[in-house]
C-alpha cells in the first residue's frame, strides 16, 4: 500500500508525532516500503484461521480486592516535568 | 580475572580467592579503560560505580555472615530497559533521558535478593527497536570483535560488554531476536526463555505479547545460573505463568544421546550465504557426535514471520509508547502552546526515527479500515506459525538453524533502509511470535567474526536447551574465543 | 412534521471495590490529589495491570440482575486516545467480548405503567483521572486518584422515546446497582454518570436519524432537562431543513442548552485492539451460578412482594422500593411495628414530608427506623393517638429523645385506654349534661351519630385529652343507646 502525504500526516496526527514537512516524504517512502513488506501476508489464505493474540493459552489471573498501595506521591511524581500542589501541570485543557 | 565465567567467579568468591570488591573494581576499571572515550565501545549508558562498590562491600559482608548464595558478590549488568529504583533508566531514548524510576523491575529485584552486584546499565537500540544498536539516542555500540561492525541489537550494549569482558554477564530482552542476534554477532550464549517465564514487570514494554527477558553470558552453564535468578512467577505480571521452575544447573550434564534435532529446510534457503550454512551445519554435526539424530522438518510459514511481526510488534508498541507524553515523566518540549502541541512536539522530538516509524506503522495497522487487513491478518499468521512449531515438536526435541543471515555487518551499512535491517531478524522472529524459547550459542567464525547456532525448544524446555548447549560447549571451544586487543 | 424521539443511554457506574481495577490503590473518594495514584495508575514505564476479582464478580452480579447473557470469555481491549487525564494514552475497556451481553430491565413510569427496555451490553473498563481547570500558573492540573477506578458501562438499546422514559431507565438502573451493592450510586460525586444519545426521525420512518451524544450528565433532573433541550435543538434544526451533525455535546444547566465539545472533535480513531498485557477472562457456569445465589432481593421483586404479601398499593410499593436505602428503612419500620400499611403511611407521609422540607436524605434521617417502628407500634396498641404520634415524631426528629416510650411519658401523651377509667369519666359527663342526654334520646336515630361528637369532646376535655378517642366513642355509644 503506497501512502500519500496526507496519509502520513493523518497517521502522525493520530500518533501525536510532530513531523516536519521536509521529512514527510522520507516517512512516506519508508512506511510504504514497510507496508509493502507486510503485505506479503496476503500470499496466504487465512479464512479459517483463528487469530492468536497471546502466545500461550493462559487465562487471566485474578487479584484479591485488597488495598496494597500507600501514598508515595513525592517519589512517584519526582520525574514530573511540571507540577504544583501535588498535581501534574499541562497547558490549559479546554473542553 | 576478567576471563572468568560467572560460575568461576562464584566459586572464586566462595573459596576466598578474591573478594567481591576486588573483582567489582577490576571490571569497573576495564569499563573505564575500554568503554569510554572516542574509541570506547560505548556499551554502557550508565556505570553505577559507587553503588556497585557499596553493593560489593555488602556482598562480602553477607558472605562473611554465612548467607551467601551462588550470586552473592557476582558482578553483572542490566540492559537499560529494566527499571532500577533511583538509577537512570533510559531505554536508549532521549524520551527517557532523565527518567529515574521510583521502583525496581522484578528481574532487578531478583538479582538484588541474591546480593549480585550490578555494574551499570547497558546501551541498547531505542526502546529495543533495532538490530544493530544504531538507533540508541546515546550512540551506537562497537562490536569488540571488530570495532567497525555493529554488535547487533537491541541488546547490543549487553552483548558488547560481555564479549569485551567488561562484565561477565548481562541481562537482555528479546522481542524479535534482541538477545539471540547480538549474542550471535558477539560470540555469546544468549537465551530467550518461554514467554511468561521471566516477569515483564518493570521491563519497559516494546511489544507486550513478544517481549521476554533472558541471560547473555559466555557459557550455557552461566546462562543456567542466570536463568535460575531471572525466572520467577510474578503476581504483578498477568502474563507471568505459574509453572515449576527447575534448577537449570542441575541437568546441565545429562546425557543428550537420542535427542532428535529438527532442521527446518526453511532455515537454510538457497539465498543463505554458503559459509553461514556450512558453519551452522558443522556445528549441528557436533550434536550428532554426542548421539543426537537429525531430522529434516518443515516450518512452512517461516517467511511470513517478518511481515506478521512487523504488524504485531508495531501495533503493540504504538499503544505501549503512548504513555510517553511529556506529562508525568520524561522529555517535555520547550514552551508547549497547548496540550496537543505538548504531545506532538514532546513525542516528535523525544523519539528517534526508527521508533517513530514503528509507531506510525502500528497506528496505521490498527486504524479504521485497515485493522482486519493488517492486525487481524497478522494474528492469524501468528497462529499458523505457532501451529508449524507444534507439529514439528511432535517429531523432534529441538529445532536448530542459523541465528542471522550473516556475521556482524559494518555500522551504517543497513541503517539507511529499514526493510533491509528487518531482514536481519528473519530466523529469530518466529520464536517470539510462537512464544517459544530460543537460544544462540557460539558456533564458529566467518572472517574472524562470530557466528551463532540457534536452538528453538518446545515450551518450557529451557533446561533441555541448556543441557544440550552445555554438552556442546564441553565438546567445543567456540564459546571460549575472545576478541583480540581488549 | 411529527417527529419521533430516539434515546439510548450509556451509564457509567463506578464499582464499589476497595481497590482499583488493575492496581492495589484505594478507590476512596476525596483524598489529596495523586495520593491514591500508584505506579500502575500513573502509567509509568514498565508497569503492568492485574485484574481485580471483585470487579469481575460485581459485573457478573449486574449481568445476573438484568437477566443478561454472561460472557464466558471476555477480553480487555485498548482504546487509544491522548488526553491528559488518561495516563497511558489508552483506556483499558472491553469492545468485542464484553463481560455482560444482552439483558433487559423494566422501567416504571409515573402513571404506574411499566415498560421493558433492552440492555445491549455492559462492559468493564477503567475510569480516567481528572483535569482541574482552576488556574495553576495558566495551566491545568492533573489528578490521577480516580484513574483506574473500576467502571461498568451499561449500554441500552435506543428504545426510549422521551426524556421521562430515559430518566425512569436511569433511576431504575441506579436502583438496581445500589440494591446489588456494586455501586454507591452517589451522583454528586460522579459515582454514576450518564451519556445520552439523542436523535429524531420522522414518525413512521424506520431508519434512525443522526444522533448526538450528551456526555457526562450527572443527575436525574439534568438527564431530563438535557434531553429535552437537545430534542428542541434538533427539532428546530430539522424543521428549518438543516442537518444534525454527529458529535459529542455538553449540557450546561445554567444556560439550559447543550453545546458542542470541540476539544474532543479532533480527529479520533480509537484503534481498539486486545490488550496484550491482560489475558482473556474465562469463567464457567459454576462461577456464574455461585454469584447468582448471592443476589439480594431486587427492586422489582421487593415491590411485587410488598403488593402481594403486604397488600400495599402498586404506587406505594413502587415509591417505597425506588431506592435501596428507602426500601431498607421502610422494611425495618414495618417489621418493628408489624404493620406494613401503617408503616407505609408514615414513611410516605410524615417522614417523606419532613425529609423533603429539611432537604435531608433517608440515610441521614434523624429518626432511626427502630424508633419510628416503635412509635407506630404505640399507635397500634392505643398507647398514643395519631395526634399524639405527631408530637412524638416531631420530638424524635428534633432529637429531643431517643426512647419512644420515655418521650410519650415526658410529653404526657399516654392515652387512657383502661375501660373502667373511661366509663367513670363518661358517667360523670353524662350526669353533668342531662339536657344534652335528653336531646340525644329524643332525637331521630339517624341524627344521633352527629350529636355524639359533643359528648366525645366533653370526655376528652375531662380527661385532659388523654382518653383513647376510639374507646370513648365506643363506651359513649353503648351508654347512650342503652338509655334510648
Amino acid at each position: 500500500m503506497a501512502l500519500d502525504h496526507s496519509d502520513v500526516k493523518s497517521i502522525a496526527n493520530l500518533a501525536r508525532l510532530a513531523i516536519s514537512d521536509e521529512n514527510i516524504d522520507k516517512y512516506r517512502t519508508e512506511l510504504s516500503s514497510i507496508l509493502g513488506l507486510v503485505e506479503q501476508m496476503n500470499a496466504v489464505n487465512t479464512d479459517d484461521v483463528q487469530p492468536l493474540a497471546h502466545p500461550t493459552d493462559a487465562v487471566q489471573r485474578l487479584r484479591a480486592d485488597v488495598v496494597t498501595e500507600t501514598n508515595n506521591r513525592e517519589k512517584y511524581m519526582a520525574n514530573a516535568p511540571a507540577q504544583q500542589d501535588g498535581l501534574f501541570l499541562v497547558p490549559k485543557v479546554v473542553e | 580475572m576478567h576471563n572468568l565465567t560467572i560460575s568461576q567467579i562464584s566459586k572464586g568468591l566462595e573459596n576466598g580467592d578474591f573478594t567481591s570488591v576486588e573483582i567489582t573494581q577490576h571490571f569497573l576499571n576495564r569499563i573505564k579503560q575500554f568503554d569510554q572515550g572516542n574509541d570506547g565501545l560505548n556499551s554502557f549508558i550508565t556505570v553505577m560505580e559507587a553503588q556497585a562498590l557499596a553493593d560489593a562491600k555488602a556482598a562480602d559482608e553477607r558472605r562473611a555472615a554465612g548467607n551467601a548464595t551462588p550470586w552473592t558478590g557476582v558482578p553483572f549488568a542490566h540492559k537499560d530497559i529494566f527499571c532500577t529504583d533511583g538509577t537512570l533508566t533510559t531505554c536508549g531514548s532521549k524520551m527517557l533521558g532523565n527518567f529515574i524510576p521510583p521502583y525496581d523491575a522484578t528481574v532487578v529485584d531478583n538479582f538484588k535478593q541474591q546480593g549480585a552486584v550490578c555494574l551499570g546499565k547497558t546501551n541498547m537500540d531505542e526502546f529495543a527497536m533495532g538490530s544493530s544498536n544504531e538507533s540508541s539516542f546515546f550512540g551506537g555500540v562497537k562490536n569488540p570483535w571488530n570495532k567497525e561492525t555493529i554488535p547487533g541489537g537491541s541488546s547490543g550494549g549487553s552483548a558488547a560488554a560481555v564479549a569485551a569482558r567488561l562484565v561477565p554477564a548481562a541481562t537482555g530482552t528479546d522481542t524479535g531476536g534482541s538477545i539471540r542476534q547480538p549474542a550471535a554477532l558477539c560470540g555469546l550464549t544468549g537465551l530467550k526463555p518461554t514467554y511468561g517465564r521471566c516477569s515483564r514487570f518493570g521491563m519497559i514494554a516494546f511489544a507486550s505479547s513478544l517481549d521476554q527477558a533472558g541471560p547473555m553470558t559466555h557459557t550455557a552453564e552461566d546462562a543456567a545460573m542466570m536463568l535460575n535468578v531471572m525466572a520467577s512467577f510474578d503476581e504483578k505480571d498477568s502474563t507471568s505463568i505459574d509453572q515449576d521452575i527447575p534448577d537449570y544447573t542441575a541437568t546441565l550434564n545429562n546425557d543428550i544421546a537420542g535427542k532428535v534435532i529438527g532442521i527446518p529446510k526453511e532455515f537454510f534457503p538457497d539465498s543463505l550465504d554458503g559459509e553461514m550454512a556450512k558453519t551452522v551445519r558443522d556445528a549441528i554435526t557436533e550434536f550428532e557426535k554426542l548421539g543426537c539424530t537429525i531430522k529434516e522438518v518443515s516450518l512452512p510459514s517461516t517467511d511470513l514471520a517478518i511481515p506478521a511481526y512487523y504488524v504485531v510488534a508495531p501495533a503493540e508498541c504504538s499503544a505501549n509508547l503512548s504513555r510517553m507524553d511529556g506529562v508525568r515523566f520524561g522529555y517535555r518540549c520547550e514552551d508547549p502552546k497547548d496540550v496537543e502541541d505538548l504531545y506532538k512536539r514532546s513525542r516528535g522530538e523525544g523519539f528517534g526515527d526508527e521508533v517513530k516509524r514503528r509507531i506510525m506503522v502500528g497506528t496505521y495497522a490498527l486504524s479504521t479500515g485497515f485493522y482486519d487487513a493488517y492486525y487481524v491478518k497478522a494474528q492469524k499468521i501468528r497462529r499458523l506459525i505457532k501451529n508449524d512449531f507444534v507439529s514439528a515438536f511432535e517429531q523432534v526435541d529441538m529445532i536448530m538453524g542459523p541465528v542471522t543471515p550473516s556475521p556482524a555487518f559494518k555500522a551504517g551499512e543497513k541503517s539507511g533502509d529499514p526493510v533491509e535491517m528487518y531482514m536481519e531478524d528473519k530466523f529469530t522472529l518466529s520464536c517470539n511470535l510462537a512464544g517459544l524459547p530460543g537460544m544462540s550459542i557460539p558456533a564458529g567464525q566467518i572472517n574472524g567474526l562470530p557466528v551463532g547456532l540457534q536452538m528453538i525448544g518446545n515450551y518450557w524446555s529451557e533446561a533441555t536447551m541448556l543441557n544440550m548447549a552445555h554438552k556442546f560447549q564441553q565438546a567445543t571451544d567456540f564459546h571460549k574465543q575472545a576478541p583480540q586487543g581488549i | 412534521m411529527e417527529w419521533e424521539v430516539v434515546i439510548g443511554l450509556e451509564i457509567h457506574a463506578q464499582l464499589a471495590t476497595k481497590s482499583k481495577i488493575f492496581s492495589g490503590s484505594s478507590t476512596a473518594f476525596g483524598a489529596e490529589p495523586n495520593t491514591q495514584a500508584s505506579l500502575v495508575d500513573l502509567g509509568l514505564p514498565g508497569v503492568l495491570p492485574v485484574f481485580n476479582q471483585e470487579a469481575l464478580a460485581m459485573a457478573v452480579k449486574l449481568g445476573c440482575a438484568i437477566d443478561a447473557e454472561i460472557g464466558k470469555v471476555s477480553v480487555f481491549d485498548r482504546k487509544n486516545y491522548f488526553y491528559p487525564d488518561s495516563p497511558k494514552g489508552y483506556q483499558t475497556t472491553q469492545l468485542h467480548h464484553p463481560i455482560v451481553g444482552m439483558g433487559h430491565i423494566d422501567i416504571d413510569m409515573e402513571d404506574g405503567t411499566s415498560r421493558r427496555i433492552n440492555v445491549t451490553r455492559a462492559h468493564l473498563e477503567e475510569d480516567a483521572g481528572k483535569s482541574l481547570h482552576e488556574d495553576f500558573s495558566g495551566m491545568s492540573g492533573i489528578d490521577l486518584n480516580r484513574a483506574g477506578t473500576p467502571l461498568v458501562e451499561i449500554v441500552s438499546e435506543p428504545e426510549m422515546r422521551n426524556a421521562k422514559e430515559a430518566v425512569a431507565y436511569f433511576k431504575k438502573m441506579h436502583s438496581i446497582v445500589t440494591y446489588l451493592g456494586i455501586c454507591d450510586g452517589d451522583l454528586s460525586q460522579g459515582s454514576m454518570r450518564c451519556d445520552c444519545n439523542v436523535s429524531l426521525r420522522p414518525k413512521g420512518q424506520e431508519e434512525f436519524g443522526t444522533r448526538t451524544e450528551i456526555k457526562n450528565v450527572n443527575s436525574f433532573r439534568f438527564v431530563e432537562q438535557a434531553i429535552n433541550v437537545e430534542i428542541e435543538r434538533q427539532r428546530d434544526i430539522l424543521e428549518d431543513g438543516g442537518v444534525i451533525t454527529q458529535e459529542t455535546r455538553l449540557f450546561d444547566a445554567n444556560k439550559m442548552e447543550t453545546r458542542s465539545m470541540r476539544s474532543k472533535e479532533v480527529e479520533n480513531d480509537y484503534r481498539y485492539f486486545p490488550c496484550p498485557d491482560l489475558l482473556p477472562i474465562v469463567i464457567d457456569d459454576d462461577y456464574i451460578e455461585a454469584i447468582r445465589k448471592t443476589l439480594p432481593e431486587l427492586p422489582d421483586q421487593k415491590k411485587q412482594r410488598l403488593i402481594s404479601e403486604q397488600s400495599l398499593s402498586e404506587y406505594d410499593a413502587a415509591v417505597l422500593t425506588a431506592t435501596r436505602e428507602l426500601a431498607a428503612y421502610f422494611e425495618e419500620v414495618a417489621v418493628k411495628c408489624n404493620d406494613y400499611k401503617l408503616a407505609a403511611n408514615w414513611v410516605m407521609g410524615e417522614l417523606s414530608a419532613a425529609l423533603n422540607k429539611n432537604d435531608v436524605v433517608i440515610t441521614d434521617c434523624p429518626i432511626t427506623s427502630d424508633n419510628l417502628g416503635a412509635m407506630i407500634a404505640r399507635i397500634k396498641d392505643n398507647t398514643i393517638s395519631g395526634k399524639g404520634a405527631k408530637s412524638v415524631f416531631q420530638a424524635l426528629w428534633d432529637q429531643k429523645g431517643n426512647d419512644v416510650d420515655a418521650l410519650i411519658d415526658s410529653l404526657g401523651l399516654k392515652q387512657v385506654s383502661d375501660s373502667g377509667a373511661i366509663e367513670g369519666i363518661v358517667d360523670e359527663v353524662l350526669a353533668n349534661n342531662d339536657g344534652q342526654v335528653q336531646n340525644y334520646i329524643s332525637a331521630e336515630p339517624d341524627k344521633r351519630g352527629k350529636m355524639i361528637g359533643f359528648f366525645v369532646g366533653q370526655v376528652m376535655k375531662a380527661s385532659k385529652g388523654s382518653a383513647n378517642p376510639g374507646m370513648v366513642n365506643k363506651v359513649l355509644k353503648e351508654k347512650l343507646d342503652s338509655k334510648c
